[in-house]
């Protein structure tokens, strides 16, 4: 083994011929993989679209216990957090790395108020008496697949939100990966695979929004 | 012998490499021990280990398998209870459906095939492919759970609302499943960026591998059907969680929804269970007739019409669950579009054996048998796609022959073409021929016995997953028992002398069948990083009409695997050197 | 066409609903078993005449043939539009019922059929039905989905809880035929079998008259006859033997001992709860595998059931 990795850089791994076709494969691995991400969440949008058809004047009535404005409110934090990955990506290619590290945070930040702003929701939910399917007790609309439409909605946001949490530790640990200087403009694969991901996770908000909070 | 040009822009220095007879070192003698095992990145070892797991979930599945056949004896209770019955049927149709069909071929010989015919060091992402195996696991933890504790009734299908009233433990399972998923979805994705990024000099698409273009077409299906697998299994998690009931007739929802989800993956997932198949049939069969494959862009190309077309299909599982008419009729006209380039593939197999040098060794029988077996189970597929004689079909005895014809017949007589195919290069000892020709001959001979007569059954209106039955199908159910005895015994003479290999077999030379394929130019067992130099390829893996050897060749300024970085920069042309 | 393969099928009885589908069955079988002989044959002769003959044997470079190809595309694709046609034409005919048909109303529950007419008349698990005269059923499920199978007939049908479905046939000849349920439904889901029974016409109204409206009876035969169509014979015997569930035999009265250590006197209420609310008590050693009957059997439904328990001492 030793004398296979004499002339690799140490980032490299040892069944890779060059830095750039680990670069390449890395981040083709990635596309398919937000490909699936998008088919997992496409069996929602199914069940969305079908539910939506069937009764379409529940999901307008039931938009209306949504709160728009703290949906826009988060629209427009995920869009910015997007941008600071970006910035985050562009910094490393230039060899910034403490640009790197700023924007990482105030990535982080942003997605932490994306969760604070989406535990209050719940939290007012919760205390209405609208909860998932069995559970749910509230009154206020009059329509007998209520809990259908905020089974659903649960559903959409829970797993988004369980991939904004996914994407904050991601961006922890290529922070701290940056901290002890690991990157470079000569390898910087994990950041863009990590900025590639974590603009699937605003895109699919991008829809959700519209989706469940705009309704008319 | 010239150089080998390999794009337009650069020249590679090439050189002649013979595999070596008797290794010194090998990927099983360099690294030992059950630590380098389980910690091992090495493709071929975590084939080997999905491998082991695959069989011993076979083992397991066709042990309940014989169990409900000896219950079908007699047609009221021959020695388990009704509810015993359903939850053997169920997790003999689980366990066969996702632990053992579906990474059978992928993630068994595929992982340890693929990289050696892309003349790679490994599969493009090592760590994730062991990852890969180890959610299996888990995954298969979560299912053993459920099988100890309340068991599982509801059929592999998990149809609401009976998955949702079932008192059995549904949850484990589909949480199994789901983390299963996860498995398939890393190995799929796994195999397409290698395929795309890891091909070593030379391999155009045009010189894949028909086993490649087969696994490429598998790992489509893979990463965009399982998806929706796992968030169905995931909503019927939380239906029986939550009660969310978005499936559930009593809150206002509606099963066949369920059904148009579950089967939007699971009718795909019959392909990533028989495409891989198809490619070990086209390697094997070019093998033993030393000939060019027929119609090369014809098999690869329908690979992928079916992966498409697959998807397009689903409905047809649903003639009779009430889902409108309109949807059945296209679903069924899709179906007829699928079955053509299945059958495309057949013919152009068979082509290839016409002016061949034929020889009838154990992988290739098991062609034979696969040709023959796959295409009942394709003509009765068009039975069952057919609007009317669906209607009288469905869930009877008759979709449980044609299930059986297609993945049995199919997906594991591949499977076993492709074991006794590789298993010289994969353990480097040779198997007893004669016993393996008798093996051969039981499976035939037990299969056919134990599904021909569920055919006829069926069609004479035997409903399947029943625990009684009314007395004029007794003789049938005897005859299909008996038959499935004799089947029993042909696995275990194959395992049996497979073990036996192992430790007494002969030592099989690097390249026992004389192929042209890649992986026969590494030694017998390969060695850890597969080739000892990063191979050149100029000729298809099917010129059996160019001499031996133009296919051994390997980059000659490489000392180590291709790892020097150096050869990109060579300019010049050199000649090879023979050695 | 296709006689050689009619012993793969059960004797035809439904011809309106069923020839179509027998002669699509018999022209695939046939044109199957053809293209399956060529391509065994053509494998078998290919290995005999082409087996090797020594290691050095020369093969000729044959990579494709375009004709070849699009020969053996087009001819199949052919073939299976004309069995696409035949049995789309099949299943619109099972899919049109005609005007003047009989309607029964069909309930299917966990394990057994009722059938309903229109009289007010109502069996379990035999449903009989004039000969040459088109009838129609109109299916609903108690609980999980079932599946509506008369293979003499050669129709089926899913049954589900959400929505009505329906299948029609025409039986010429009078006789019985049998059906099975085809979705499965749970333990006894082999057993959930019932039989059409085709009278002349005559007897048909004769049985029907026969039958009544299904409410006379004293309240201990109104609720005999309920238990058996409410299947509620198919878990609790009548007879003291255990099954799925505990026997109605011997049960007014007693004391009966639960799960969690509690116990009661079964009397009205305790039945009546047990019957709309089936998970509140759970009597020792049994599971709760039971769905309430909450909107399925009125007030009186469940009096009447009471009192033909009390006549079942032991």
């Amino acid at each position: 083994m030793a004398n296979h990795s004499t002339s690799h850089p140490t980032h490299v791994q040892h069944h890779f011929v060059d830095s750039d076709q680990q670069f390449d494969s890395a981040k083709l691995g990635m596309w398919v993989f937000l490909v699936n991400e998008i088919l997992f969440f496409g069996g929602l949008f199914c069940a969305y679209i079908v539910y939506r058809a069937w009764h379409p004047e529940l999901f307008t009535q039931a938009a209306t216990e949504l709160n728009a404005f703290w949906g826009a409110v988060n629209t427009v934090v995920l869009i910015g957090s997007s941008l600071t990955v970006a910035m985050a990506i562009r910094s490393v290619q230039k060899n910034q790395i403490k640009g790197l590290k700023i924007n990482l945070l105030i990535t982080i930040a942003l997605a932490v108020v994306f969760m604070v702003v989406k535990g209050f929701e719940y939290a007012h939910k919760f205390e209405l008496g609208i909860l998932p399917g069995e559970l749910y007790t509230y009154e206020g609309i009059e329509h007998a697949q209520a809990a259908i439409f905020f089974s659903i909605y649960y559903m959409m946001t829970g797993i988004h939100a369980l991939h904004v949490i996914i994407g904050i530790g991601l961006m922890w640990w290529i922070y701290v990966r940056a901290n002890r200087g690991e990157f470079s403009s000569e390898y910087y694969t994990p950041v863009e695979i990590t900025g590639l991901y974590w603009h699937l996770v605003d895109l699919i908000w991008i829809f959700l929004f519209p989706l469940l909070y705009l309704i008319e | 012998m010239a150089t080998a040009e390999v794009s337009n822009t650069r020249t590679l220095k090439v050189k002649r490499f013979k595999p070596s007879e008797d290794p010194k070192k090998t990927y099983l003698t360099e690294e030992k021990g059950l630590w380098s095992w389980l910690t091992t990145v090495d493709h071929k070892k975590i084939g080997l280990m999905y491998l082991g797991s695959v069989t011993l979930f076979f083992l397991l599945g066709g042990v309940l398998a014989l169990l409900l056949r000896t219950e079908l004896l007699t047609p009221a209770k021959t020695f388990i209870e009704a509810d015993t019955y359903n939850q053997f049927f169920t997790l003999h149709g689980a366990i066969m459906v996702f632990f053992v069909l579906v990474p059978s071929i992928p993630a068994a010989l595929g992982n340890f095939i693929l990289p050696m015919q892309l003349g790679a060091k490994d599969v493009a992402f090592p760590r994730l492919n062991l990852a890969s195996f180890y959610i299996y696991v888990i995954g298969a933890i979560f299912t053993f759970f459920a099988l100890v504790n309340n068991g599982l009734d509801t059929g592999w299908t998990f149809y609401t609302p009976y998955s949702i009233e079932s008192n059995s433990s549904v949850i484990w399972v589909t949480l199994g499943a789901f983390i299963l998923g996860f498995s398939s979805i890393l190995t799929g994705t796994n195999f397409i960026t290698t395929i795309h990024k890891m091909r070593a000099p030379g391999i155009t698409w045009g010189k894949l591998p028909l086993n490649i273009w087969a696994l490429y077409a598998t790992s489509i299906i893979q990463v965009l059907a399982t998806p929706v697998l796992a968030i169905t299994l995931l909503l019927l998690t939380m239906e029986r969680v939550f009660g969310i009931g978005i499936f559930d007739p009593a809150m206002g929802g509606d099963p066949v929804l369920f059904q148009h989800f579950f089967w939007f993956y699971s009718h795909p997932a019959v392909y990533i269970m028989i495409v891989p198949g198809f490619g070990i049939i086209s390697e094997v069969i070019t093998t033993f007739s030393k000939k060019h494959i027929f119609g090369y862009w014809a098999i690869a190309l329908s690979s992928l019409a079916i992966a498409f077309i697959g998807f397009l299909v689903w409905g047809h599982h649903m003639f009779t669950s009430g889902q409108s008419a309109v949807a059945t009729t296209v679903f069924s006209f899709l179906t007829f579009l699928v079955g053509i380039p299945t059958g495309i593939k057949i013919l152009n197999w068979v082509a290839t054996l016409y002016k061949g040098s034929i020889e009838m060794k154990t992988p290739m029988i098991y062609v034979f048998i696969f040709l023959f077996l796959f295409s009942i189970g394709g003509f009765t597929g068009i039975m069952l796609g057919s609007l009317a004689a669906d209607i009288h079909l469905h869930d009877t005895y008759y979709v449980v022959a044609h299930f059986h014809y297609v993945m049995m017949g199919g997906t594991l007589i591949a499977l076993l073409a492709g074991l006794h195919f590789w298993w010289p290069k994969m353990t480097g000892k040779m198997y007893n021929e004669f016993q393996a020709k008798i093996g051969a001959a039981l499976i035939f001979i037990g299969f056919n016995m134990t599904f021909l007569p569920q055919f006829i059954m069926g069609s004479q209106g035997m409903p399947r997953r029943y625990y009684n039955y009314i007395d004029q199908f007794t003789i049938f159910h005897q005859t299909s028992t008996i038959g499935s005895y004799i089947l029993g015994v042909g696995f275990l003479l194959i395992a049996y002398y497979l073990l036996v290999s192992l430790f007494r077999g002969e030592k099989a030379p690097a390249n026992p069948w004389g192929s042209r394929g890649l992986e026969w130019q590494a030694t017998s067992p390969p060695d850890l990083h597969n080739f000892d130099h990063t191979p050149v390829i100029i000729n298809g893996p099917y010129d059996y009409h160019k001499p031996m050897e133009e296919f051994q060749l390997g980059l000659a300024d490489s000392g180590h695997n291709g790892h020097d970085p150096s050869h990109d920069a060579t300019g010049a042309k050199q000649e090879v050197v023979s050695n | 066409m296709g006689s050689l393969f009619d012993f793969m099928l059960p004797e035809l009885k439904s011809p309106m609903t069923g020839a179509t589908t027998d002669a699509l069955m018999g022209f695939i079988h046939i044109v199957s078993f053809i293209i399956l002989a060529g391509v065994t044959i053509a494998m078998i002769y290919f290995a005999i005449k082409y087996r090797r003959r020594s290691e050095d044997d020369e093969t000729p470079l044959i990579t494709h043939n375009n004709k070849l190809e699009i020969t053996w595309s087009v001819i199949p694709l052919l073939l299976v539009f004309i069995v696409f046609g035949w049995g789309y034409k099949g299943w619109l005919n099972l899919q049109t019922v005609p005007d003047n048909a009989y309607e029964i109303q069909v309930s299917a529950y966990k394990w057994g059929w009722t059938f309903k007419y229109d009289t007010g008349a109502q069996i379990g698990n035999e449903v009989h039905v004039p000969a040459g005269r088109p009838v129609k059923l109109v299916m609903q499920s108690e609980d999980v989905l079932h599946s509506f199978f008369v293979p003499d007939y050669r129709i089926k049908q899913d049954v589900l809880p959400n929505r009505y479905t329906y299948v029609w046939f025409q039986a010429e000849e009078t006789g019985e035929s049998q059906v099975f349920c085809t979705e499965y439904c749970g333990t006894s889901h082999s057993d959930m079998l019932a039989k059409v029974i085709v009278h002349t016409e005559e007897d048909f109204q004769a049985w029907l008259e026969d039958q009544g409206t299904g409410g006379g009876g004293t309240p201990e035969e109104r609720g005999e006859n309920l238990i058996t169509l409410q299947g509620c014979v198919s878990c609790h015997s009548v007879d003291g033997s255990a099954g799925i569930a505990p026997s109605f035999q011997g049960l007014w009265g007693k004391e009966r001992n639960f799960q969690n250590a509690s116990s009661v006197t079964a009397d009205e209420n305790y039945i009546r709860e047990s019957i709309l609310n089936p998970s509140a008590k759970i009597v020792e050693g049994f599971q709760n595998q039971m769905v309430s009957y909450e909107g399925r059997l009125s007030d009186d439904d469940i009096s009447d059931i009471i009192e033909y328990i009390k006549t079942l001492e032991e």
